[in-house]
């Protein structure tokens, strides 16, 4: 589904990250972990478009880019959340939720003017698909609130909503649950195991160890912007390299 | 379940509350004033009080909902009304609303190219390109003799205002006359700000990256913008001056006047379609209210260069509070007030 090949980004001479690899098979829920700083937030921009590569590729699909091109990515069937929020914050919810199937819409702005019957019906449609989605997702509450004014955990299940609405093929979270508490973290864990069983791949960026390792199918360690491992979560945990940089430190620190 | 029950009824309530509020506003506008208005009303105040707001109206569209700022909004008026003119002028035998559809269309099209840096610019940079827009068509307007039919110094006046043999051209005929193009074109901007596109407009204003990913094409949506904001504040241009001034020069369409739209946009409320009423209103009642004030006041010493002096500091100064104490301008202040009334109901 994703393959990304040696993949190498640099902002002014700082190296977010060196010759990278990534391989996520159709249907898998693939989390990348690593210290702060180590270049997984810079790995999903790269893939969603919006970084230029230094060098590497990144295939999509069937599709091979050196940049892949961001208005293109809801046309191939990608979705992303954003480390920190980027929602609508003039929106409604609903409307929020509505837009991310924005790449679909057919009818055209005389037709939505004027109230023609196929825009009516689209917008219909639209309007099902997103109350669906927002059901799904436990917003119905607050689906007439403007995005802007809502807590930090709902907004982040907001934008998710807004991610999920199109049915992507595949979907780059980026820390999906920073934030939340073990019971929304809980829900949001069965909210992506949902959206992985309706078909898409999952590509997850997330701190806490317990869920990375419940949830995910594979995991790439990325440290310093390079990748130290990939296996299964059993092999991760086992892997002296990844003790050594990244897990013994979250546990040391779990105990302290 | 009681929590989630309130917020839901309310929702239901509020649509019918706004139509029955715009629905009395028409009937006040249309059935009222005409029988009890006099000319002064009309041509001292409402009919510019319509002209401005439509022009803020189309700014509105622009800077309010898809975040671009624009500083040539009389630019777009003029080009508007001068292009009015010379259809009206070269082509006699267009109907009145095909010369205004098509002087909107010129408007449209040059803001189509105004639009262009925004592709590239944002925020105050966009502002200072669409700087350039003003004193370019101020150049263009006063350079080329034939665009006000070689008059000296570009003076245009205006054609009658006749639709199908109806004359328009007595003070109220020519506040009817505004308040149905107002009218007409604020339906449809309601329908633009509520559709699809209009989700995207605002998509763009708060987070362009973000709308980028999820499939807005933000560089046809800006355009877009630009081109709808500026047919209508072309439009407003043809009011202002078909039906308010009747007799207007380039000089009229100065930055003062961009700069006046922009501020009821921002005293009025951006992104909402009201504010620009609420901001146009305020604009043209202040200096008569001023005027009386002062007069009661100071009796013969508020000559016309203090009222001038006082309007200044005292529109500042609400700018100033505005832009400190309630960034969403009179519309949200309207929206409290009315909350404020139902809660003590």
């Amino acid at each position: 589904m994703l393959a990304v090949e040696a993949l190498s980004l640099s902002f002014g001479g700082t190296v977010a990250l060196d010759r990278v690899d990534l391989s996520v098979g159709v249907g898998e829920i693939h989390a990348v972990i690593g210290p702060n700083g180590a270049g997984k937030s810079s790995l999903i921009n790269a893939i969603s478009g919006l970084y230029t590569l230094d060098s590497g590729a990144i295939r999509i699909g069937d599709d091979r880019f050196t940049r892949v091109p961001t208005k293109r990515l809801a046309r191939l069937g990608v979705a992303r959340t954003f480390q920190n929020l980027a929602l609508f914050k003039g929106l409604t919810v609903l409307d929020t939720v509505t837009a991310g199937l924005v790449d679909s819409q057919s009818a055209g702005l005389a037709a939505q003017i004027l109230g023609l019957p196929t825009a009516r019906r689209e917008a219909r449609a639209q309007r099902e698909r997103a109350e669906a989605v927002i059901g799904f997702l436990d917003l119905s509450d607050v689906r007439d609130r403007l995005a802007g004014t809502l807590p930090y955990g709902v907004q982040k299940r907001v934008e998710l909503a807004r991610a999920l609405v199109a049915s992507p093929r595949l979907l780059l979270l980026d820390e999906p649950m920073a934030g939340m508490t073990a019971t929304e973290k809980q829900r949001m864990s069965g909210t992506i195991r949902a959206a992985r069983a309706s078909g898409a791949t999952i590509v997850l960026i997330e701190h806490d160890i317990g869920v990375v390792m419940s949830l995910s199918d594979r995991i790439t360690v990325l440290d310093h912007g390079r990748r130290i491992a990939s296996g299964t979560p059993a092999e991760i945990q086992a892997d002296p390299a990844v003790i050594a940089a990244y897990l013994g430190l979250a546990f040391d620190e779990e105990a302290a | 379940m009681a929590a989630t029950s309130a917020p839901l009824a309310k929702t239901v309530l509020r649509p019918s509350a706004n139509a029955v509020g715009i629905a009395l506003l028409l009937v006040l506008a249309y059935g009222i004033v005409p029988l009890v208005g006099t000319s002064y009303l009309y041509e001292a105040i409402l009919t510019p009080f319509l002209a401005l707001s439509l022009a803020a109206l189309g700014l509105n569209l622009l800077t309010g909902y898809a975040g671009q700022l624009s500083l040539g909004s009389s630019a777009f008026m003029a080009l508007g009304a001068y292009a009015a003119f010379n259809l009206s002028l070269r082509l006699p035998f267009l109907p009145l609303p095909v010369t205004i559809v098509l002087a909107g269309l010129v408007a449209a099209t040059a803001g189509l190219a105004a639009g262009l840096p925004a592709l590239r610019l944002r925020g105050f940079y966009l502002a200072v390109s669409t700087l350039a827009v003003q004193f370019f068509v101020g150049w263009v307007l006063n350079r080329f003799a034939w665009i006000s039919n070689d008059s000296p110094s570009g003076v245009i006046s205006a054609p009658p205002l006749v639709i199908a043999g109806l004359s328009f051209e007595d003070a109220r005929g020519r506040y009817l006359f505004s308040l149905t193009v107002v009218a007409l074109l604020t339906f449809l901007a309601w329908r633009l700000v509520t559709s699809p596109t209009g989700r995207s407009f605002v998509a763009v204003r708060d987070n362009e990256t973000a709308a980028r990913v999820i499939g807005v094409k933000v560089a046809r949506t800006k355009l877009l913008a630009f081109a709808l904001s500026s047919f209508v504040v072309g439009v407003a241009g043809v009011l202002w001056a078909f039906a308010y001034l009747r007799t207007v020069e380039p000089a009229g369409f100065n930055l003062d006047r961009s700069f006046q739209i922009l501020f009821i946009v921002i005293i009025g409320g951006l992104g909402t379609l009201r504010g620009a009423f609420l901001g146009a209103g305020l604009i043209v009642v202040l200096p008569l209210l001023l005027s009386r004030f002062g007069a009661a006041v100071l009796g013969d010493g508020f000559d016309s260069g203090t009222l001038e002096m006082c309007q200044r500091i005292a529109l500042g100064t609400l700018i100033v509070a505005f832009l400190i104490r309630e960034p969403a301008g009179l519309a949200a202040l309207l929206d409290r007030a009315v909350r404020c009334l139902r809660r003590a109901d």
